[in-house]
Formats: C-alpha cells, sequence, structure tokens
C-alpha cells in the first residue's frame, strides 16, 4: 500500500502527492495547560498512522480537533489540498472525516441496522415527516458488514446491548464508513478486547487502508500499532516528538521518545511505560 | 397488537419453527412483553368473571372501554416521554386545567364548543413546549419542572373555574365525543378496513423483504398475530355491538394510537426519540437534535395530556376542582410501565399506553363491580403495579447478563 508514498512523507519533502490531511502547527490551550504545541502531521489516502503517546500527551485533544469537537486555538487544516476550518463535529463529517470514539457511542436500546444510520437514516420524504426505509437500511447494512469482513454477527437486527465488545466496535467503525468518508479516525479500538477480536479489528483497520482510505490510530498498544500501522506519530506534552516509519523502527526508539528518554540512557536506566 | 410494531424491525433472532421451550425463553427476556400482558389482562378478566358474571358483559366491557379512552390517551404522551428517559408528572394537573379552560370558554364565556377543544388542546401544547424549554435550555431536570407543574397548572385550574368551582358541561360537540356509537354496520366496516389495512402492511413488508433479499422473519410468527390481531378486532367489535355499538372515542383512540406507533416505529423522527433515550450522547454524536426532540416530545405529551383531560370531562359531563388530580398521573404512568414500557429510557412501544389502561381499567372496573372498599382497591393497584415493575427490572438485567 503506498509505501512510496508513506516513505517519501516521513523525511517531509513534497515529492509530487499531495497529503490526505496535512497539520500546520496545531496549538491548544487549557488555560495555562499547552494541550498542543506546534503540532504538524500529515496523513496520506490508504495510508495507517499510529498516533501514540503517553496519558496527557494531547493525543485525544489532537483527534478532538481534527474532527471539529474542539477545534484548535490556532494553526491551519489543509484537507485534500484545501485549507479548512472545523468549527463542528458536523463540518468534519461532511468533509469526509470521520470518527470512532472510545466509547463508541452506540445506542445499545437499537439494532445494529438502527445504529449504523443512526442520524443518516434513509428512507422517503412525505410532507412534514420522514419514513424510514428499513428495507434499504438492512440491504445496505448486511452489504457494507460483508464488505468489511465483519462475519460474527448472527443478525443485523440483533440489539447492540447484545453485543460482545469486538462487535461493537466493530459495528462502530462501520457506522463510520456509512457517510464514504476518506479519513478515519480511531480511538483506542483496541482497548479492552480480547486477543481474538483484537485481530478481528485490526484486520478491519487493513482493509479500510485497502480500499484507499487514510487512517489515524491512537492506541495504547504499541504492538497492535506496529501491527497496523505504516507510520508512527509520537506525542508528548503536546508536542509532536518524532514521526518513525512503522517499518524499521524499533520499540525503544518509540518508547524514548514517548517519555523524551535518550535511547542510550534507556539501555542502562529502566524506563517505566 | 405489538405485531404492527415490530414489522420494520424483524425478530432478534431469526425463528425457524415454533416451539414451546423458545418462546418461554422470549417471555422470559421480554421479546414478547405484550403477549405477557395479554396473558395478564386474561388472568385478571378470569378472576373477576369468575367472581361476578357481569364483568365479561357487554354493557360492562363498553363501558370499560369509555373508562379508559382518557387515561389510554394521557398515557400515549407518557409513553413518548418516558422513551426518552424523562418524566412528565404534570400530565393529571395538565389534562385538568385543559378541560378546565375548555368547560370555562364553551359554557361560561359562549365560545362555539369546538373553539374551546382547540383552546383545550393548546393550552396543553403551550404548556408542553414551556417544559421542554424549562428541560432543555435551562438543564433542569424533568422531574422537577413538571413536579412543578403538577402543582402550579392545578392552581391554575382552579384560579380558571374561579368561584363556582365546577362547570357543567350541556350537550354540545364535546360530550358527543364519548356519547356517540356508530351503527353495527359501521363497526363491522370500521373492523374490516383494520384488519385489511393490517394484513397488506405486513405482506407488503414481506414482499419487499423478500424483493431486497432479504431474511423472512417465520411465516408461522406473521400468521399467528395476524390471527390475533384479526381475532381481537372481531371479538372488540361484536362485544360492542351487542351493546350500544362502537364508541367515538374508542375510534379516537385506536387511531392516536396507530398514528403515533407509525411516528415512533417507522419515522426518522421516531428513531431519534429511542436514540436520546438509550444514549443521549450517541444520539448528540449522530447530529440529532437532541434539544428540538426533546421539546417536541414535551409538548406532544402535554397536548395529548390535553385530549386525555377533554375526553374525561366529556365522559364526566363536568369539569370540577378535583379534574386531573388523584390518581389520573399515577395511573396515566403505571399503565405503560406495567405494559412494558421501561422508566429507564429507549425501551416501550406506544401500544403500552392501550395494554396499560386496559389492566389497570379493568382492576379498578372489576373491584368496582365486587363493591370493595378504596383501601382494598388502592393497595391491589400498587401490588399490580409493584410487580409489573419488578418484571420489568428483571428483565433488564436478565438481558444485560446476556451479553
Amino acid at each position: 500500500m503506498n509505501q512510496s508514498q508513506s516513505t517519501a512523507e516521513v523525511s517531509g519533502a513534497d515529492s509530487g502527492s499531495q497529503p490526505l490531511l496535512a497539520l500546520k502547527s496545531f496549538s491548544k490551550h487549557f488555560g495555562a495547560v499547552e494541550a498542543l504545541k506546534d503540532v504538524d502531521l500529515e496523513v496520506y489516502a490508504g495510508e495507517v498512522v499510529g498516533l501514540v503517546g503517553d496519558n496527557g500527551a494531547g493525543k485525544s485533544t489532537l483527534i478532538k480537533a481534527i474532527a471539529g469537537v474542539q477545534p484548535p486555538d490556532s494553526g491551519e487544516l489543509w484537507f485534500q489540498g484545501q485549507h479548512v476550518k472545523l468549527a463542528t463535529p458536523q463540518a468534519a463529517t461532511a468533509l469526509g472525516i470521520a470518527t470512532v470514539y472510545q466509547d463508541l457511542a452506540l445506542a445499545e436500546n437499537l439494532d445494529v441496522v438502527a445504529n449504523l444510520f443512526l442520524g443518516q437514516e434513509l428512507g422517503n420524504k412525505l410532507p412534514g415527516m420522514h419514513v424510514l426505509d428499513e428495507t434499504a437500511m438492512e440491504q445496505r447494512a448486511v452489504e457494507l458488514l460483508s464488505s468489511l469482513g465483519v462475519t460474527t454477527l448472527r443478525s443485523v437486527r440483533t440489539e447492540v446491548a447484545s453485543l460482545s465488545g469486538g462487535q461493537r466496535q466493530a459495528v462502530a467503525i462501520s457506522r463510520s464508513l456509512l457517510g464514504e468518508p476518506k479519513l478515519v479516525l480511531l480511538d483506542e479500538p483496541t482497548a479492552a478486547l480480547g486477543i481474538v477480536q483484537t485481530e478481528q479489528i485490526l484486520k478491519l483497520i487493513e482493509r479500510l487502508r485497502d480500499q484507499g482510505l487514510g487512517v489515524i490510530v491512537i492506541s495504547h498498544n504499541l504492538a497492535n500499532v506496529f501491527e497496523v500501522s505504516d507510520r508512527i506519530a509520537v506525542l508528548r506534552l503536546g508536542r509532536m516528538a518524532a514521526t518513525f516509519k512503522a517499518e524499521g523502527a524499533s520499540r525503544e526508539e518509540i518508547v524514548a521518545s514517548m517519555t523524551g528518554a535518550d535511547v542510550k540512557e534507556r539501555a542502562t536506566e529502566e524506563t517505566p511505560l | 397488537m405489538k405485531a404492527d410494531a415490530t414489522i420494520g424491525t424483524a425478530p432478534a433472532e431469526p425463528v425457524e419453527g415454533f416451539s414451546v421451550g423458545r418462546a418461554l425463553r422470549a417471555l422470559g427476556r421480554g421479546e414478547l412483553g405484550s403477549v405477557r400482558v395479554l396473558v395478564g389482562i386474561a388472568v385478571i378478566w378470569t378472576i373477576f368473571q369468575v367472581s361476578n358474571d357481569r364483568f365479561l358483559s357487554a354493557v360492562n366491557l363498553s363501558n370499560l372501554t369509555l373508562q379508559i379512552a382518557a387515561t389510554a390517551t394521557i398515557s400515549i404522551g407518557v409513553v413518548l416521554v418516558l422513551l426518552l428517559g424523562e418524566i412528565d408528572l404534570s400530565v393529571g394537573a395538565v389534562s385538568g386545567l385543559a378541560a378546565g379552560v375548555m368547560a370555562v370558554l364553551s359554557v361560561q364565556h359562549g365560545w362555539p364548543p369546538i373553539l374551546g377543544i382547540v383552546a383545550a388542546l393548546a393550552v396543553g401544547l403551550a404548556i408542553g413546549f414551556f417544559n421542554g424549554l424549562m428541560v432543555t435550555a435551562f438543564g433542569i431536570p424533568s422531574f422537577v419542572v413538571t413536579l412543578a407543574g403538577l402543582l402550579g397548572w392545578q392552581g391554575a385550574l382552579l384560579f380558571v373555574l374561579g368561584d363556582t368551582g365546577s362547570v357543567n358541561l350541556p350537550p354540545s360537540v364535546i360530550t358527543d365525543l364519548t356519547t356517540t356509537f356508530f351503527d353495527s354496520v359501521v363497526g363491522w366496516v370500521l373492523a374490516i378496513v383494520a384488519i385489511a389495512a393490517y394484513a397488506a402492511s405486513v405482506v407488503l413488508a414481506r414482499r419487499r423483504r423478500a424483493a431486497a433479499g432479504l431474511e423472512l422473519g417465520g411465516m408461522t410468527g406473521a400468521i399467528v398475530r395476524l390471527v390475533f390481531v384479526a381475532g381481537g378486532i372481531v371479538a372488540a367489535v361484536a362485544i360492542l355491538n351487542a351493546d350500544r355499538g362502537v364508541p367515538l372515542a374508542a375510534v379516537i383512540v385506536i387511531v392516536l394510537m396507530v398514528v403515533f406507533t407509525f411516528i415512533t416505529e417507522r419515522t426518522r423522527y421516531g428513531r431519534h426519540i429511542y436514540a436520546v433515550g438509550g444514549n443521549q450522547e450517541a444520539a448528540r454524536r449522530a447530529g440529532i437534535r437532541i434539544n428540538w426532540v426533546k421539546i417536541s416530545v414535551f409538548t406532544l405529551a402535554s397536548t395529548l395530556a390535553a385530549a386525555g383531560g377533554i375526553l374525561a370531562a366529556s365522559r364526566g359531563l363536568a369539569v370540577n376542582q378535583q379534574s386531573g388530580t388523584g390518581d389520573v398521573l399515577l395511573l396515566a404512568i403505571a399503565g405503560p410501565v406495567i405494559a412494558g414500557t421501561s422508566l429507564f429510557g429507549g425501551r416501550g412501544f406506544v401500544w403500552s399506553a392501550l395494554l396499560g389502561a386496559i389492566v389497570i381499567g379493568s382492576i379498578s372496573n372489576g373491584m368496582d363491580l365486587l363493591a370493595l372498599d378504596s383501601d382494598v382497591k388502592f393497595m391491589i393497584t400498587g401490588a399490580v403495579l409493584l410487580g409489573a415493575v419488578t418484571i420489568d427490572a428483571a428483565t433488564q438485567r436478565r438481558r444485560a447478563t446476556a451479553t
């Protein structure tokens, strides 16, 4: 997958291909706290970028800024070569940026189909009301889930309350794809999942990349990040500490830039993760 | 009756055939919630029929129909509010106030009765809008807003009624609402239309699913539901025709049930009500205008409460200082909860308003026939409510542990 693009991007040199998303010196304050400071980040189509960092490094703040939930105080956001301002989540969605939060935000009392289409239900507009087209939604849901290889669901009419954690994550990710986004932001997609379920979600992420989407994955789990990412961006104390090509980077290097310790120091002195 | 509501949403698990064990397990999980209520109604009716053989007479069942019309109407609004995970404690007081406004305007101020009805509905609409605004704009819990309303609107009723304290309603459009009975032929035509419409909606839905290549639910289940619904309608019309005929009030209530079932189950707006009640944050992130959904639901609830108040006044032929007070509120909330609408939001269905009203109305009517005292009546009604809510809570827990 577009390995050449990623390589070109790592050096920061513009080799003619345009990044899908480019952040330029994003900053965000909360009172006296600098949550983000001059953060630059680029994501290409067909690329998975792992965003790692210790707690409080600014990962969530950065995701929220890209998702339009919490716009940055300063900085520029370029999407597909256009300078855009994202003041609301709706603006980000309309542009083609989908976000899957850690808490998934599914309505447990509704079935899979209803959750997939929540807020973007298919139907027929009649005067004064919007009548749901359950058949079309169910058909589309079945197609979408099978195209993503989500096969563990017994029925798309199952209530989300009775799904496993991995199934819920798969539903949440699938939902983000309904609007046919170009960039998907995943916040801790494998947290609280078992080994098998984690593998399934990682496979799902690879499918997103294969379909040509740009993906940003936030995760605490370095092993997962290595497995799925093309590049790994490290945030530390609100700054972009370093960006690595996943292939060839070592776990030690990443941990060192997460914690700010020197690699050599780390060899002698145990840095807690 | 619930069947109509489930066409769009196929059963959670495909049912290949029918087995008693599976049916019992489904019953326990609450998927056949309305069946449980129907069984409950059958038990209650049997008990009262054994104690007094006039209970299942055409006259008494016809009276029962008229008795529950007002409560069932108010309960529709309660269901909507409960689906949101909110509560409206002011529905009783609003029903009384709306009826009071109607009575005073039409009787003392000489307004045409139909305008009195419109004014009553407008009062409900305005109060509901106010409730919704207080809940959304100021973030005040609906419990508090509507508890204040419970007192405040009751006071407003006393103010509107003035010194007289009671207004009798002479025969008019208002009293016609509960004193009009259709000719038996009209009753049968209504029954045939209703059954045909229901059957057509089932067949059309199945055909569309088949055309789309989607899994069809069990044919047996669909037929059983159809037979039940058709049988229920035929029996109801036969009984009502044996007395005075199908009452206009019953037709009004059924039409309201169908309309609001359609709104909640088949429209985007209804889906959003369930979503807000199930997970408000998820709904917000999905771009649903939560505040608008809440304000509109509170507005509908109070308007339906006003409609219930009009029916109650019509049947009582008067509005007085007690209108909408006493157990009106509690029964309007208890009914849907008994019939399977959750107090915790996101789960329930409009028909529970009618089913619950039938349960509570039957108990009350039956105990009146047995000439039981108020003390016993209150205690028994309380016990039934507690039992039903316990079943609801147990079902919720089982659903939670099943994950």
